[in-house]
């Protein structure tokens, strides 16, 4: 019993020093608003009140948590083989490619057609994109983490090549975005908010991310692969195989992020479809080594920050990317903390 | 615009060559220290948008280069804290440090969009610009532009010729080894990653001061990236750099020289072909690579645990 009270005090602490620790990357960042002139307690005060502080605020950042679920779980899958993929952003932008075409071809499908359609080419479409880089992992020639890295610029391009020629929407002046979405292609929002049916692939993700891991034969062998590669080799598992799959599933997951975006939240295809998701998407799951838990809590406060940026955005005249410091700030405290821990992490 | 498509080529390969080239040394620098740094991308913008506001509040390009260049060794500081004194992973250090870059970047420098500014004097080289048809292609540049070859010797002198750069290799090769040898690991990755961080700000620098002479969010657009992708083409090896950077800038011109002569190619198309070109010469540069990289390069050293 004693021990069990000991045990408890001690999680205590190390949650204690945890939140202690976010403050001090809190404390840098209202140090920064207030070198560049701005009010951090005005700042925060927004921040916190229209993100946490209201029911609407609060539904914004679970609309954030979607993309960033998939996206982390994108990189948490190929981690488990000790796959570095840093082209979630990329990925996501080619799924909502992919899903826009098959949105725009068949506008004239029942939505009980239509979404399911959209969501496989979704998948399919960032699946596919990442499998490039599993492939050149596979052979041996580009590693993936640099492979991924460029790739996201190569998709991103593809996006404004498309929006600003052959997909540009007529009626739409001069607005480089694609024609509006039919009713069938929408995923439905729920309860008044932005909150939309996209959360059910982020749930679908994340247990069946774990499911698969701990039950399946699959897993097994994944698990043996990511334990040694070589005696999972001459084991007769097909490593090879196994590398361009799971690049495909977890390339497949940010393009689902990004056929729920492009169908839920904006309606067409337009650059500016992602603020990044794909790589924060990456700082949450390494930041959770991976665990389908750690990921929930990593996304919503990452969720909370990305929300809140465009409150500084809107009312504080702070360029969009500013929150990004803030991301940063987090990501260094629980850098220098896990390593500080000697814990091992999911991405070598 | 006198010079014809090729004199056209030749230069602007040259002019965007540059800042890939410092980049590139920068992360020779880091790589050969047995750190592999994603944040350059990040170093790159702070450097852009100091240099940028540093010229334009004093009016003194020089003091934007040095600005440029310390804040970038200042901001590499921080990475190197997180991967050399804290153990942390350097990959998810370095992308979080290239976060940092693109926020604290566009802050600094957003009270400077829109302004411009002459920008870096293009000085001819004396009787060398007289040269017909590469003269004014290859000696008719920016200081910067002329001292990147000798940056790129320089380095190479410094790694491979000098006491301090073999003590630095040997870290990135085996930091137990090196730290049984009797050399600090820890002092000689932070001094190389100051150094590095020094010619990563210059390499932003130059993008906002000489090519672009203005400042926009993000405005490396993955050059930091491409860098990364050019020290395993270049084989972690500064004057094999030169060619890369060369060859990179190359696909950066050749789109402006094709918009340029109104080829009916979409602009966006033709933006893809550096990280597409990148992707290329390392998918067929690859396999002979395992025997060049530092051995211990992304390793963590925990002393002598």
């Amino acid at each position: 019993m004693k021990g069990f009270i000991h045990f408890r005090r001690r999680e205590w602490i190390s949650l204690i020093r945890f939140v202690a620790l976010f403050g001090i990357a809190f404390l840098v960042f209202a140090a920064l608003l207030l070198a560049f002139g701005r009010n951090p307690i005005k700042a925060y005060a927004d921040f916190f009140s229209n993100t946490l502080g209201s029911f609407y605020g609060f539904s914004e950042i679970l609309v954030r948590m979607i993309p960033l679920i998939l996206t982390a779980v994108a990189v948490a899958v190929p981690s488990r083989i000790w796959l570095i993929n840093v082209g979630g952003e990329g990925q996501l932008y080619i799924g909502a490619m992919f899903a826009t075409w098959g949105a725009l071809t068949f506008n004239t499908l029942s939505p009980w057609l239509l979404l399911p359609l959209i969501s496989l080419l979704g998948f399919v479409g960032g699946g596919l994109w990442a499998s490039i880089s599993g492939i050149l992992r596979a052979k041996g020639w580009v590693s993936e983490t640099i492979s991924t890295l460029l790739m996201n610029y190569v998709a991103i391009l593809l996006i404004h090549f498309l929006v600003f020629g052959p997909w540009k929407d007529p009626e739409s002046a001069n607005y480089p975005q694609t024609a509006q979405f039919v009713d069938a292609a929408t995923l439905p929002a729920i309860g008044g908010t932005r909150f939309h049916f996209g959360f059910v692939f982020a749930v679908a993700a994340l247990i069946l991310f774990s499911l698969v891991l701990s039950k399946t034969r699959w897993g097994l062998e994944i698990r043996a692969i990511g334990g040694n590669p070589e005696a999972a080799r001459r084991n007769g598992i097909p490593v090879t195989r196994y590398v361009i799959l799971l690049m495909f599933i977890g390339g497949g997951l940010a393009g689902l992020a990004g056929m729920s975006e492009v169908s839920a939240i904006q309606g067409r295809l337009r650059p500016s479809l992602s603020p990044g998701y794909g790589y924060i998407g990456f700082l949450a799951s390494w930041m959770a080594a991976g665990n389908p838990l750690g990921i929930v809590a990593s996304t919503f406060l990452l969720a909370v920050v990305t929300a809140g940026g465009d409150i500084l955005q809107m009312a504080h005249r702070l360029p969009g990317s500013v929150v990004n410091i803030l991301n940063a700030l987090i990501l260094f405290v629980v850098l220098s903390y896990q390593s500080y821990q000697g814990r091992k992490v999911g991405i070598k | 615009m006198t010079g014809s498509f090729w004199e056209g080529l030749l230069s602007g390969s040259i002019l965007a060559g540059t800042p890939l080239l410092y980049a590139t040394l920068a992360e020779v620098i880091d790589e050969r220290a047995g750190i592999v740094n994603l944040g350059l991308e990040g170093v790159m913008l702070m450097g852009a948008a100091a240099g940028f506001s540093a010229t334009v509040s004093t009016g003194n390009v020089g003091l934007g280069i040095l600005t440029a260049g310390f804040a970038g060794a200042l901001f590499n500081m921080v990475f190197g804290f997180l991967v050399v004194a804290r153990r942390a992973n350097q990959l998810a250090s370095g992308l979080a440090l290239m976060f940092c870059g693109v926020g604290l970047s566009a802050l600094l420098g957003a009270p400077y969009i829109g302004s411009r500014i002459k920008g870096l004097d293009v000085i001819p080289i004396p009787l060398l610009s007289d040269i017909p048809y590469v003269g004014t292609a290859v000696f008719q540049h920016d200081l910067l532009v002329y001292f990147a070859v000798p940056v790129a010797i320089l380095v190479w002198w410094i790694l491979f010729r000098t006491r301090w750069g073999l003590s630095l290799r040997a870290v990135g090769e085996n930091p137990t080894a090196a730290f049984a040898a009797g050399k600090n690991p820890y002092r000689l990755q932070y001094e190389a990653l100051f150094i590095a961080g020094l010619l990563g700000g210059i390499a932003g620098a130059h993008l906002s001061l000489a090519l672009a002479k203005t400042w926009a969010e993000w405005m490396t657009a993955g050059r930091g990236f491409v860098a990364v992708a050019l020290v395993i083409f270049s084989k972690w090896h500064p004057l094999r750099a030169m060619a890369g950077a060369l060859l990179f800038g190359g696909a950066i011109a050749l789109q402006l020289q094709m918009q340029a002569l109104g080829v009916p190619v979409s602009p966006f198309l033709l933006d893809m072909l550096p990280y597409l070109l990148s992707l290329a010469v390392l998918a067929v540069g690859g396999g002979t690579r395992r025997h060049v990289a530092p051995a211990s390069l992304g390793r963590v050293f925990r002393g002598t645990e």
